[in-house]
Parts: structure tokens; sequence; C-alpha cells
């Protein structure tokens, strides 16, 4: 009605919109109960490293621009390279992936798909657990070294960065809110 | 008797004031999640109904900082002046039959009156932290203020009209219907000028944020700054409350009791109000001001004097006459108003 339109019709039209807005479902991800999901091929905060596959060429060593990969290296018995040690900081890493380009096995190192890498206490840190305190003292709670940097599909599993292979493998993940987790943790609370 | 009268009800209204400001502020941040599709605050308790007081807690450790160059003493007396008044209207305001502090015969008047004093604590705040942001948010609130009482008052006077008398406990007795079907144009101007007295969106320029910081509050931290935002608030209780017992029949109502009636027409109040908040944007100072000398005050002014011809004419006392007529007459009104109405124009832009 173009002749009322001097009366405050824009006022109630605005009021119609954000009475209509009550009803609605909330949008916002009630981190950390619920989380987005994440793509295949993410670059997530964790470097997963396989001890089967590795041939011990220290090419990620070697290809890491901050250097936080130290690996410690000997030749076994059979004449064969192993790893004795390799320790990754996660708090130096820029998670570039470059170490994953690099390895020329092209199945023993991995992005993770975490996100979050902060913990509340020193004391929980990785290197407390191994014996693998830097010698520097400095908190480092997320130096991961050995066995701690193997797989683990429920807690830590593999990213399909620079893999194709394990990509297609992995379930189908998109940006979609899940919001079923937030709202069965509420159910369980006896909040809704 | 007297003073257990007095010392009974001056608890239950300070008991009144203090948990319905934490609930409003809790109803509020709630609320305002809900038209903009959040939940709001949900992790202190729950539905986050701990929230308040987690916020009164935070706010009583925080350091009180004062600025060097401030007037001490106003700067401090300055949260306590606003405070009060929001405080000392429910003395009038009945939640039963004659169940009130003081049955003043000039109930609305010593609302007006005290009310007014807000603005003397906010100015205070303003003009004594040395602070040009506090000055301009005080001097805004002054302007604001001082021209939003005009409309406010005449927008009351026709309720006291039909009902010929100031005390609050009379008013509610002679409405026979609520006023607001009688007086619809008359709560229409009451709710605006009472929204931008007590600055609430979108009339909130004494904070406006993105332009001055926090106005007058720029300077206030820890419990001063607590009592600023209890402040606010309790207008806006204070507000709701007049409103309802002014328009909407305050305790009136049948089966429930006086006072639950009261409390339930105070939340609808608010709600009004918070969704008006949820919903417009801030106005410009020229555009607030121009609202009101150019458009408020001549429509109050014609409710008062039609308002005043219905009464005379005793035309007022066929109710379902009146209902229809004040309705209509307030449309054409507005419509009328509306038309000539324009922002601006104070000087020439070329
Ligand atoms: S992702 Fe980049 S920074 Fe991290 S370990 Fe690999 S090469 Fe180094
Ligand atoms: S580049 Fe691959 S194979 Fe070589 S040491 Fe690193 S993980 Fe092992």
């Amino acid at each position: 009605m173009p002749s009322l339109n001097n009366f405050g019709e824009g006022l109630l039209r605005g009021l119609k919109v954000t009475l209509n807005h009550i009803g609605r479902k909330w949008i916002t991800v009630q981190y950390p109960e619920q989380r987005l999901n994440m793509s295949r091929r993410i670059r997530g905060t964790d470097i997963i490293w396989d001890r089967e596959s590795c041939i011990s060429c220290r090419a990620c060593e070697r290809a890491c621009p901050v250097q936080c990969i130290s690996m410690a290296v000997s030749r076994g018995e059979d004449k064969k390279l192993k790893t004795d040690d390799i320790t990754v900081d996660l708090g130096l890493c820029i998670f570039c992936g470059l170490c994953i380009e690099s390895c020329p096995t092209g199945i023993s190192i991995y992005l993770g798909y975490n996100y979050t890498n902060t913990t509340h206490r020193c004391s929980t840190f990785s290197g407390a657990k191994t014996g693998n305190t830097p010698s520097d003292g400095r908190c480092r709670e997320i130096v991961r070294s050995n066995d701690e940097l193997l797989v683990d599909d429920a807690a830590r599993p593999r990213s399909g960065y620079y893999r194709p292979e394990i990509s297609s493998a992995l379930p189908p993940q998109t940006l979609l809110i899940d919001q079923t987790t937030y709202l069965e943790d509420l159910r369980k609370r006896g909040l809704k | 008797m007297d003073w257990l009268h007095f010392a009974l009800f001056t608890l239950i209204v300070f008991v009144f004031v203090i948990t319905g400001v934490l609930f409003f502020i809790w109803y509020e941040r709630r609320g305002l999640g809900r038209f903009q599709l959040r939940p709001g605050p949900n992790r202190a308790g729950p539905f986050g109904l701990l929230q308040p007081l987690a916020d009164a807690v935070k706010v009583l450790l925080k350091e009180d900082i004062v600025p060097a160059l401030a007037d001490k003493p106003v700067h401090f007396l300055a949260p306590m002046v606003a405070f009060v008044p929001a405080l000392a209207v429910f003395a009038v305001v009945p939640f039963g039959d004659g169940a009130m502090l003081a049955d003043l015969n000039i109930g609305i008047l010593y609302i007006m009156a005290v009310s007014s004093i807000v603005v003397i604590g906010i100015f205070m705040a303003g003009w004594s932290s040395s602070n040009k942001y506090s000055l301009l948010g005080a001097m805004r609130t002054i302007a604001q203020e001082v021209s939003y009482e005009i409309p406010l008052v005449l927008s009351i006077l026709g309720t006291v009209m039909l009902a010929g008398s100031l005390s609050l406990n009379d008013i509610v007795k002679a409405q026979q219907v609520p006023f607001i079907l009688i007086q619809p144009l008359g709560f229409l101007i009451y709710m605006t000028a009472a929204m931008a007295e007590i600055n609430r969106t979108p009339f909130d320029l004494l904070e406006a944020d993105s332009e001055i910081i926090a106005g007058f509050q720029t300077e206030y931290s820890g419990m001063k700054f607590g009592l600023f935002y209890l402040t606010e608030y309790a207008e806006t209780l204070s507000v709701s409350a007049v409103a309802s017992t002014l328009f909407l029949g305050g305790w009136a109502g049948p089966i429930l009791p006086g006072f639950i009636w009261l409390i339930i027409k105070i939340v609808a109040v608010f709600s009004f109000i918070m969704w008006v908040r949820a919903t417009f944007p801030r106005l410009r100072i020229d555009q607030v001001m121009a609202f009101c000398w150019k458009f408020l005050l001549p429509l109050s002014v014609a409710n008062l004097l039609i308002t005043a011809g219905l009464v005379l004419t005793g035309f007022n006392e066929q109710i379902w006459l009146a209902v229809p007529l004040n309705l209509g007459l307030a449309a054409v009104l507005v419509v009328l108003a509306s038309r000539q109405f324009r922002t601006g124009g104070g000087h020439a832009v070329t």
C-alpha cells in the first residue's frame, strides 16, 4: 500500500520479521558439545606416523620448514635403517603438509583431523609420560613422539590430505552443522 | 502499626525490584537470543538461569577504576543517584487493592518527579568522568530526556483525566476496561516516550557503543558499573509497572491474586520492549529530537484535548461506544501526524 507507507508500515513489517524468528531453531554451534564436520582433506592439527611402512629416510625431517620433526635413526642387524626416536613438536608445526608431500613411501606420514590443541595442565603433556621431557625445560604439552604418533582410528584418525587413496575411503564429511550431538546431550542432562 | 507496614513493604519492594531486575536481565538475554537465532546464555545453571548471579559476582570482583582527573565525589555518587530513584518509584505502585508502600494522592506526580532524578545521576556520571565520550553521552541524555518528559506527562494526563485521580490505586480501580482500549494513542505515546526516557533501543543514544564507546559509563567499572546496569533494568521494570498500572488494569484481573496479575502484565510489557529492541536500529540524535517535538508532542496534545472533550461530554462513560471511537481516532491521528512528519529540516543542506 504505497499511500500508507509513511505511517509506520515499515516498523510493523520489521516487528513481524523478528517475531517470526522466535520459533525457529537456533543456528549457532554449541562448541564443544557440538562440532562442525570437517572436510575429508582437512590439514588438521595432528601428525600421524606409521612405523611399519617408514623407511627412516628422514625426508620429512629435512622438508619441514620449521624443523619441528626430529628423528634418530640407526642401522639394525639386517643393515636396514630403523627409527629409534621421532619427536614432533606440534606447538611449532605450521601444518603446511610438506612432510606429507615429501614422504617417498606415500603411506608413512599423515596429517590428522584434530583442531583443538590446547591442554589444561602441563603435567598431562606427552613428554612426561614417555620420559621425553625436553632438556630446555620449556613446557611442551603438545610434543608427541614415537608411539604417540601412531594412528588410532577412533581418537586420532588420519586426514586425507595429499592421500587421495585414503581420502576416498573416509566417511563422507561435509561442512554441515551436526546439531544432533548437542540436542542429545541436552536430553541426557534432562534439560530438554 | 504504621512502621510495620512501612518496614514490610520496603522489604517487599526491595526484594521485588532486585529479583525482578535479575529476572529481566536473564529474560532479555535469553529472549534476544531467540530473536537472533541463538540460544542465549545457557552455561550457568539450567537454561542459564544463574547467569545474572555469575555476572554480579564478576562485576563485584572487578577493580574499581577512577580516572585521575575525575571529580571524585561526584563520580562516586553518580551511580547511587541514578539507582535509588529507579527503586523509589515502586513506593507507589499498587500490588493489590491498596497493597502499596504509600498510597500518595499524587502518586503519578511523585513517579514523574522521582524518575527525573535518574537524569541527574547520569549527567553527574558523564560530567565527573572528565572524558569527552562520557560528556557527549550525558549531554544527549539531558536533551533527550527533557524533551521526552513532555509527551510522557501529557500521555499520562489522559488516564488521570479519565480516572479523576492522581493516585495509582484509584486509577486502577477506575478501569472498568483497561485504559489501553480507551486511550490507545496515549498508550502508544507513553510507551515510545518512556522507552526514550529509560534509553532503551532504538533511543539508546547515551551509550551508543558504535559512536561514543559506552557514553556516560565509559569510565565506570566494577560495582559502580554494575549499579548503572541495574539502574537500566530497574528503570525498565518501573516503566513496565507504570504502564501495566495505568493502561492495562494493574492488579485488577479475574481469579488470580492481584500481584500475580501485575507480574504477568509487567512481563508482557517488558516482552514488548524487548521485541522492539530486537527489531529496530538506533536513531540519530536529530531524528530522536525531531520525532519528539514534531510528532509525539502534537499527537499528545491532540490526544489530551480529545480526551478532555470526551470526558466533558460524558462520552467516555459509554464504554462500548468509546472503545471503537477512540481506536478509530487514534488510527486517524497517527496517519495524519505521520503524513506531515519529516525528519531534518533544521537547516538547509546544500
Ligand atoms: S606439516 Fe609442515 S611444519 Fe608440520 S611437521 Fe610437516 S613439514 Fe613440518
Ligand atoms: S619421509 Fe616418510 S619414510 Fe621418510 S622418514 Fe619421514 S615418514 Fe619415514
